[in-house]
């Protein structure tokens, strides 16, 4: 596979997700020797480019704090007063105060981390570390899983959840976390495991360890880097889940902040934009504070499995 | 004596078998969770879902075999007709579009630069934005007739149009939307051009090649396999997804259908109308197309992706 190409051989530990950073130390002289002038071309064109991806979401935040009707009137970004009218107005033009909603998608979003996190490794450490039968075929069913679109499966899953009477309650969003559907991190993590040298399993082994042990006392907290790439793809994908939660979440109480931020196109015309900028930048600040802090995982995962 | 036999059997295979064993229970230890999950929420439901695409179900009535009605009815579908015709424009559009922006901007990006972080970072959170209904908002504001582009071209004198209520500008907003995301596989180029041992280049510069030449006998050949892999993830997800064109059209799939997604006419048959049959129909039709289109891509690999191990 090509990610089985993209791992290099040190004594890093780590070695799976390390591609970035090791390949960067690796070729940075190559290119030492330019021109200034083609340099500062170049950050000319970046910084256009940069600017020109990013002035949406800054106009965005800076619309937000202004009166709403400014919406349609300025596209600048200069900011002369700040207007908290469309945060107050927002948090309230739903059926419920959008923390309501907030604090749904907060359950939501922990739940589907833990779940992920517990079933996905242990389903990697089984693949990566131990010999069984139908292994072979049970990877490949696995890999073929994150092929198969959901609308194949969502409809006698609805089926089945709304005749269980779990419609409207969270089991059908974080029953599939805990049971390791999320196969792409099953991937991610028996890739990082493969990475992690053997010997300390046999280290283990021979001091009496059984696989519980080795896998907790030993793989687990190497893993670390893997654990928190899942995470922090969970929470990112979890927060921003739509469709799922659109078919289960039809009662505004358990709603979560996506599914509520589209009520706002259903209530009203063009004239509640201001309220839905102000909650659209309250519901971005999670993904935007994940990015932040989180970034180093998500690059270094991104470049491991190729994930969104 | 059975307990004899066992204990000789063991010794003779030196209690391979035994450890093996063992292992083997472990290991669907390990696994129980994946297992119930993989039996339980993806091959039962797939076999439910195959069933019920030959039946008419609305969820109140038990399911009515039908045979291939629903099939047939497909076919002579005309808004599903045209839904492919919308899919398959977006994903044929935007996925190559897509890649080439993200590989374009790793090769600037991948010259050792100052500020290399810094412009990552920042080329790669509309990946993170993207898929959510706040960006699709905005998007609905940025290009409706008052809208934050067209208060822009206005600056300059030009006066553009409703870009989402006209049929032939709303889906190029999506595709754009989809476009803008390219921070992801880029940062996946970005991992792959480390891996190109300089000493190519630094070989192919020795034997006189050009820019032009070096680009297209070192870096895509040995990049191929990485391209491939983009192709492959960006196909399956863009023929699967929903919230934009959804967000975008305010759940209509309007103007005049021209955004109406594959996915959103599943939904609004499946679960605005309680065609469950039919909608697990389309859904087969989907597993085949996008199966198809990653077969096709494999086949496909074997003339332009290059192993070099």
């Amino acid at each position: 596979m090509t990610i089985e190409r993209t791992r290099p051989s040190g004594p890093d530990t780590s070695a799976t997700v390390a591609v970035v950073t090791q390949g960067a130390t690796r070729r940075r002289p190559r290119r030492s020797a330019r021109s200034p002038l083609s340099s500062i071309v170049r950050h000319a064109v970046l910084i256009a480019g940069a600017v020109l991806m990013i002035y949406p979401v800054l106009w965005l935040l800076v619309s937000s704090l202004r009166p709403a009707d400014a919406i349609f009137r300025d596209p600048g970004l200069l900011l002369t007063g700040i207007d908290f009218t469309n945060y107050i107005d927002g948090w309230n033009a739903l059926e419920y105060p959008f923390g309501n909603y907030l604090l749904n998608s907060v359950l939501l979003v922990l739940g589907s981390i833990v779940g992920n996190l517990v079933s996905c490794a242990l389903a990697a450490y089984a693949f990566a570390r131990l010999e069984f039968r139908g292994k072979r075929w049970m990877f490949a069913a696995m890999l073929l899983t994150i092929m198969i679109p959901i609308h194949v499966i969502i409809v006698p899953q609805y089926i089945f959840f709304s005749q269980l009477g779990l419609v409207n309650t969270y089991v059908p969003l974080l029953l599939p976390k805990f049971l390791a559907t999320d196969a792409f991190f099953v991937f991610l993590m028996v890739q990082f495991i493969r990475g992690i040298p053997r010997d300390l399993d046999e280290a283990a082994r021979i001091d009496g360890a059984g696989h519980p042990r080795i896998f907790f006392q030993v793989i687990l907290p190497l893993m670390v880097p893997a654990l928190a790439a899942t995470a922090i793809f969970t929470f990112i994908g979890s927060w921003n889940d739509f469709f799922s939660a659109l078919i289960y979440l039809t009662d505004a109480r358990v709603q979560t902040v996506p599914v509520a931020l589209r009520s706002f196109i259903d209530t009203s015309g063009s004239s509640s934009f201001g309220s839905m900028f102000a909650m659209s930048i309250v519901s971005l600040i999670p993904v935007f504070l994940v990015f932040l802090f989180g970034q180093r995982y998500l690059v270094k995962g991104i470049a491991t499995t190729g994930l969104k | 004596m059975s307990a004899l036999g066992e204990l000789r059997s063991t010794a003779k295979t030196g209690g391979h078998a035994a450890t093996r064993k063992r292992e083997s229970k472990a290991a669907y230890l390990f696994l129980l969770p994946w297992l119930l999950g993989f039996f339980g929420l993806a091959v039962l439901p797939m076999a439910a879902s195959l069933y019920l695409a030959f039946t008419d179900y609305n969820l109140i009535r038990p399911p009515e075999w039908t045979g291939l009605e629903n099939f047939t009815r497909m076919f002579e579908d005309a808004r599903l007709m045209n839904s492919l015709r919308v899919t398959f424009t977006y994903v044929i559009v935007s996925v190559p579009l897509q890649l080439v922006f993200a590989l374009v901007v790793a090769m600037i990006l991948d010259r050792g630069m100052r500020g290399l972080p810094f412009y990552r970072s920042i080329f790669y959170l509309p990946s993170l934005l993207g898929s959510s209904v706040a960006i699709a908002i905005l998007w609905r504001q940025m290009f409706g007739t008052s809208g934050l582009v067209n208060q822009l071209l206005a600056m300059i004198g030009i006066e553009g149009p409703g870009w989402i209520s006209d049929p032939n500008t709303a889906l190029g907003t999506i595709i754009l939307l989809h476009i803008w995301t390219f921070g992801a596989p880029m940062l996946i180029f970005l991992a792959g051009l480390r891996q190109i041992p300089a000493m190519y280049y630094e070989a192919a510069e020795v034997d006189g090649a050009n820019r032009v030449q070096r680009f297209f006998r070192i870096t895509l050949p040995l990049l191929s396999p990485i391209i491939f892999f983009n192709l492959v993830l960006q196909l399956i997800g863009s023929f699967q997804s929903f919230t934009q064109a959804y967000i975008v059209s305010g759940g209509t799939g309007g103007p005049a259908d021209s955004t109406m997604f594959y996915t959103m006419y599943l939904y609004q048959k499946g679960f605005a109308e309680l065609d469950m049959g039919y909608a697990s129909a389309m859904a087969w039709g989907l597993v085949v197309i996008i199966g198809a289109f990653t077969a096709l891509n494999f086949i496909a690999s074997k003339w332009w992706v290059f192993y070099d191990d």
